[in-house]
């Protein structure tokens, strides 16, 4: 008897969490084929060229160039989003970095008491207010000394450091933590300094988890919509530097669909954008289990 | 209506009971008025409260589109419910767009939108199989960081602005200062119709690209933090911290809209299909009598449509009252 309801137990167990999975699968599989069906329409329906969205730079939907095609160019915005991700990146690394070693290897206890909770309670702050903190101070401050209107790949750049901050902080941080210690006493057998086990031991075998650290800050800030919408400027157009208005793939996204009605070309075409949001998502969590597989088989 | 002739036979309490849950189970299948009607078919012994829960309408109106209208909408359905509890009202914003699409797919009850629907829809025939009540006008003008030294453009010289072939300020009369142009997000309603009344069908250069917001919040706020900055905004945004220019010497206000001296304006439309039901049909009656057109449309920084000494079609033709 009890042998049967154990097995009873079992069954409904696998039951409970197979459905939990299936829902889950469910959902992701009509998402992507939501983005798919409608993103590809533009191409199949509205004979758009994929050359020209994805290679083409003028962006203009509602008008139709010389030759008569729409002027659905989307390269500005691949571009723009790409520079700020990339920039972002670069801001908020040496921070992130310089914060975990500090957590990990100079004082642990201050770290896990009161840095890491911190940090998290940033991810808690809604994006609304990245872009209005954006508004007031980031762009005035970009305006005061490089001229311009202060909005642009600089400005939206900045915030999205900020919001990125604490998603490759606690990853770094854990990734320096999981270097077994074996590393650190091997290394001061030797004569080594702090500084020189540091640089020397542990950035090296934590490599793999800081990369995936950053990788999945870029995520994060390719697919940022609302704050950087307010600050880049949304002027589509190839991003010339720092303190000219850009847009993203994003940004372009939020401002444009609620405005067209469904089944247009234009609708058609922001769907296409999300089309490509997807893809990059795909490519960066490609990077980041390839990255995994490799850390695990040097582990080893 | 199937349900009324099936309640025929049970007891007036029992309808009654029957009925109530039905309409909370089925509310947003438009059903209603069968209270009214089944309470008919039950015969004539109950008079006067038969007449009484006949003008009573109940059901439950979605409406959504444009977050311009949505305010005024909102505070307009929160009185309406107040004297019609068995109606909910629910109002979303979306966008002109999603209230176009949604009504013509039948998803709602009502489309809220700032532009004729023609111009939204990819079969422009489609307009023909809705009905556009106009409930309101909304007025805009252009405004410009406070600093900026004019107080009035010519219409060639905003349209010159908003081409990219005016530059600096002092092409115009003002100080040396560069123009920064923000402009609204291509599509949104209200660069519609300030395209419409400014550029004349003049095309914008593709080289021209003035950097764009999408809420009328945000734009105020970029206008009257950047130094040479020039947007529009609707009358409603207007405040101490920008300035509003006059165009060709006339003022914006209500006064010159209604005579169109004042171009720049716009319908606020709200779309039902060709057959609305019953409490559809009582809220849009609702916006278009004096209890909103003569203080809510006011109080909400709109200019009420019975004051309009024109009227606009959708291909932009002004004709006089």
């Amino acid at each position: 008897m009890p042998a049967m309801s154990k097995r009873g137990i079992e069954r409904r167990g696998r039951l409970i969490t197979g459905s939990c999975i299936a829902l889950v699968v469910l959902l992701v599989v009509t998402l992507i084929f939501m983005v798919f069906s409608r993103g590809l329409d533009t191409f199949f329906k509205d004979g758009i060229s994929p050359w020209s969205f994805l290679f083409g730079t003028t962006w203009n939907p509602h008008q139709t160039g010389d030759d008569g095609a729409a002027l659905v160019g989307a390269l500005p915005m691949i571009a723009g989003s790409f520079a700020v991700t990339l920039l972002s990146c670069l801001i908020s690394l040496p921070f992130s970095l310089g914060s975990s070693i500090f957590v990990v290897e100079i004082a642990p206890g201050f770290g896990s008491r009161v840095f890491r909770p911190m940090i998290e309670l940033l991810t808690g702050i809604p994006s609304v207010v990245f872009g209005v903190v954006g508004l007031t101070v980031v762009v005035p401050w970009i305006r005061s000394w490089a001229g311009g209107t202060g909005y642009g790949v600089l400005a939206g750049s900045i915030v999205l450091a900020f919001m990125i901050l604490p998603t490759v902080t606690s990853l770094a941080t854990d990734a320096i933590a999981a270097v077994p210690d074996a590393y650190r006493d091997g290394s001061y057998g030797l004569g080594c300094t702090r500084w020189q086990t540091i640089v020397h031991v542990v950035l090296p075998s934590a490599l793999p988890g800081i990369l995936t650290a950053v990788i999945m800050g870029m995520t994060r800030a390719f697919g940022e919509a609302l704050a950087v919408q307010m600050v880049v400027g949304n002027a589509v157009q190839m991003p010339r530097g720092l303190f000219t208005p850009a847009a993203t793939l994003t940004s372009v996204l939020t401002m444009g669909m609620g405005n067209e009605a469904m089944g247009t070309m234009y609708n058609d075409v922001l769907w296409s954008l999300a089309l490509v949001l997807l893809f990059m998502s795909l490519v960066f969590i490609l990077i980041v289990h390839l990255i995994g597989k490799k850390g695990a088989a040097r582990h080893d | 209506m199937p349900i009324p002739t099936k309640n025929a036979n049970l007891s007036r309490r029992n309808f009654f009971l029957f009925a109530g849950s039905a309409a909370a189970a089925l509310s947003g299948l438009g059903l209603v008025g069968c209270s009214g009607s089944g309470a008919a078919s039950n015969g004539g012994s109950t008079g006067s409260a038969d007449s009484s829960s006949a003008k009573k309408v109940s059901g439950s109106v979605t409406a959504v589109g444009s977050t311009a209208l949505q305010p005024l909408v909102e505070a307009a359905a929160e009185k309406f419910m107040e004297t019609n509890p068995d109606v909910q009202i629910t109002v979303q914003g979306g966008g002109s767009g999603q209230g176009i699409t949604q009504i013509s797919q039948g998803a709602v009850q009502i489309g809220n939108s700032d532009v004729f629907a023609e111009s939204k829809l990819s079969n422009p025939d489609d307009a023909k199989k809705l009905i556009d009540n106009k409930v309101a006008i909304v007025g805009m003008g252009p405004v410009v960081h406070p600093e900026v030294s004019i107080d009035d453009v010519t219409l060639d010289q905003l349209k010159g602005i908003f081409t990219g072939a005016i530059t600096n300020w002092k092409e115009v009369g003002g100080q040396d200062l560069a123009i920064t142009v923000i402009n609204r997000a291509s599509g949104s309603g209200t660069r519609a119709t300030f395209e419409g009344a400014v550029l004349g069908g003049a095309k914008v250069p593709e080289s021209f690209k003035p950097q764009e917001q999408d809420s009328s919040g945000t734009v105020a706020k970029m206008v009257a933090e950047t130094p040479g900055s020039i947007s529009y905004l609707a009358f409603s945004y207007f405040s101490d911290k920008l300035k509003a220019l006059k165009v060709g010497g006339v003022e914006p206000k209500e006064e010159t809209v209604e005579t169109n001296d004042w171009t720049i304006w716009a319908y606020e439309h709200m779309y039902t299909s060709t057959s609305p039901d019953e409490a559809t049909q009582a809220f849009i009656d609702y916006m278009l009598s004096d209890d909103v057109q003569g203080s809510l449309v006011e109080q909400t920084g709109y200019i009420p449509v019975t004051g309009m000494k024109v009227t606009r079609d959708a291909s932009g033709n002004v004709t006089k009252k």
